[in-house]
């Protein structure tokens, strides 16, 4: 099977004929298109059955679109707001108010960097407290103003470390979920690349949560998985199918809501098309739930979570 | 005298499989002492001082009146929705750790009183994979608060927790919420919510119920955090000081509100609660 650099090699060089056929009027139409199914079949036989690790390592790709790749495709206008009021400001979650369609919502979303300069600032996507108190802030503005809220998870977790520590990560996270299950407000998450644990659940304790399709969604890393459970890192493969991460998965466990489709290949092969899908999901669940009443809505949330969970329940004896 | 009533189904009684031998040796301090001695000085060793694990048992016994138990632990067990293997099939994990702690799950739910005061208590047990919140370890403890709730008295959360249980995948993360979402309730009927943190109270425990209480008490020892050494080494590999995570850093930067010596907890505990009483009576 062919690896998805060979697919590159290939697209790239049926650019190269596309110019090459502009430039000196050469007749080289049967041959590009020739290359064209060519590079649909493989593309077929690659992607259409993905590994879970596959769908780990799309998830992850280092040109998958970040939060503000598809910002300005799902949003008309938008304004980026900073800083936690309190620590600092961090660039690895940002808010901003946004207008979905003709509607002022309030958009908090995890940032990974586009480049390796660009991700020692955005520490990989990686919040700090700083960040878990800004989407808090931007939480309570929602509310304020009746501002739906719109979240994009995309992080390989939240950022450890002393300074995490110093400033209580675990209490951030812990608030920020509790938030999200007070507001009077509809919300709507979407994982559009890793949702890594606490870090991204803190933002997606929402009343629909969407995934594209290439997204995982876990409670550890498969690395950490594979570290604590297998106590060998070499396990991260089986660690990943274990888990079940994948959208397809946990649409069948029926934690989340929708699978937003990608292009074959992943979202980054057309990332025009992956937003335009994902704009229509929010905005479609957006309506559903500004269609309820408040009440009914809060309940229906509290309904979801408080289910969550199976277990046996033993007859009792007594 | 025992302070557990008689249940139809699983029973919280760890006396049947309890170490018989008269002698055990501290792990810390390498001297053999007396168990009874041990029992009798709330698990602490009398050579060195180092705390021992309690069992969900002994933390009820050290902080309720005497006679004043009720199991009201819901009658559930682990499901395994994802069929997880790891090296062990998860469904031999739960069955192994029931066996070697007699409970069935990670954290017993008890109607109590201290200092005569009513209180629901959920109690988790470390030797119960690692005391990780599972599907049931969420559902208890939403369970307690409702109980809680309904009986118009404070919720005592004693957490002993890695964080989540990995074995039951995002079903175990979104406990998180589960429980976040109860404690609103709990919050709505203005009814206080003290969360006491022992060794260790970490990951998503940590992340969510057990940082969301009115109160914060640590016991002495206690580790507190969100990210283990683990993940920082293989995250961000950085050197981190001896006081990582422990009660006095947690305190020292403002996450916790107390700490208190193992023998002094339950004094904690019940002045803390006497605060309380004109909110909710």
């Amino acid at each position: 099977m062919s690896d998805e650099r060979t697919l590159d090699l290939l697209e790239a060089k049926i650019a190269e004929l596309r110019e090459l056929d502009k430039l000196d009027g050469m007749d080289l139409a049967a041959e590009i298109q020739r290359l064209e199914s060519k590079l649909e079949a493989l593309r077929v036989e690659r992607y259409a059955e993905l590994s879970d690790w596959d769908r780990v390592q799309l998830a992850r790709h280092a040109k998958r679109p970040t939060s503000l790749d598809l910002t300005p495709h799902l949003f008309t206008e938008i304004f980026e707001l900073h800083g936690d009021r309190l620590a600092g400001d961090d660039p690895a979650m940002i808010a901003a108010l946004a207008k979905l369609d003709q509607r002022t919502v309030v958009l908090i979303a995890h940032q990974k960097g586009r480049s390796t300069e660009e991700n020692k600032a955005r520490l990989f996507g990686m919040p700090r407290p700083q960040g878990y108190r800004k989407a808090l802030r931007m939480m309570r503005m929602a509310e304020r103003f009746r501002f739906p809220v719109i979240s994009l998870i995309d992080t390989p977790g939240a950022y450890p470390g002393l300074e995490s520590e110093s400033l209580n990560i675990g209490g951030a996270i812990a608030d920020c979920i509790e938030t999200m299950m007070t507001l009077t407000v509809p919300s709507v998450a979407a994982v559009i690349g890793e949702g890594g644990s606490g870090g991204a659940l803190a933002i997606a304790a929402a009343d629909r949560v969407l995934m594209l399709d290439n997204a995982i969604y876990t409670v550890i890393s498969p690395e950490g998985a594979a570290a604590v459970l297998w106590k060998d890192k070499g396990r991260t493969a089986d660690a990943a199918k274990a888990l079940c991460l994948t959208a397809p998965r946990l649409a069948e466990l029926q934690l989340i809501d929708e699978i937003v489709p990608e292009p074959l290949g992943g979202a980054h092969k057309d990332v025009e098309r992956t937003a335009a899908a994902l704009r229509e999901a929010l905005q479609r669940h957006l309506d559903e739930q500004l269609a309820l009443p408040d009440a009914e809505r809060l309940e229906a949330r509290f309904r979801r979570y408080r289910t969550v969970g199976r277990f046996h329940t033993l007859p009792d004896a007594s | 005298m025992p302070i557990f009533k008689e249940r139809g189904y699983l029973r919280v009684n760890l006396d049947e499989q309890r170490d018989e031998s008269l002698w055990m040796q501290c792990k810390s301090c390498g001297e053999l002492v007396f168990r009874r001695r041990v029992r009798e000085n709330n698990n602490i060793c009398p050579s060195c001082g180092e705390y021992f694990f309690l069992t969900a048992t002994e933390r009820f016994e050290s902080l309720i009146d005497d006679g004043s138990f009720e199991d009201i632990s819901l009658p559930i067990i682990a499901d395994d929705p994802l069929e997880f293997e790891d090296t062990k099939p998860y469904a031999k994990r739960i069955a192994e750790a029931q066996e070697t702690t007699g409970l069935p799950g990670a954290i017993i739910i008890g109607s109590a009183r201290i200092n005569d005061r009513p209180v629901v208590m959920g109690v988790m047990d470390f030797r119960f994979i690692g005391g990780t919140m599972g599907a049931v370890m969420g559902e208890q403890i939403c369970h307690g608060i409702e109980e809680a709730i309904r009986r118009r008295c404070p919720f005592v959360l004693v957490t002993s927790s890695g964080g989540a249980r990995i074995q039951e995948g995002l079903f175990s993360l979104l406990q998180m919420v589960k429980t976040s979402a109860v404690r609103t309730r709990l919050a709505a009927s203005r009814l206080p919510f003290v969360s006491i943190m022992t060794y260790p109270t970490t990951g998503g425990v940590q992340a969510s119920i057990a940082s969301l209480g009115d109160i914060i008490l640590a016991e002495k020892g206690a580790m507190i955090g969100f990210a283990g050494r683990r993940v920082i080494r293989d995250t961000i590999a950085q050197e981190l000081p001896s006081n990582y995570q422990t009660e006095a850093f947690a305190l020292e930067h403002g996450l916790i509100d107390r700490i208190a010596a193992r023998e002094a907890l339950h004094e904690e505990l019940a002045t803390v609660l006497s605060y309380f009483n004109n909110s909710h009576e």
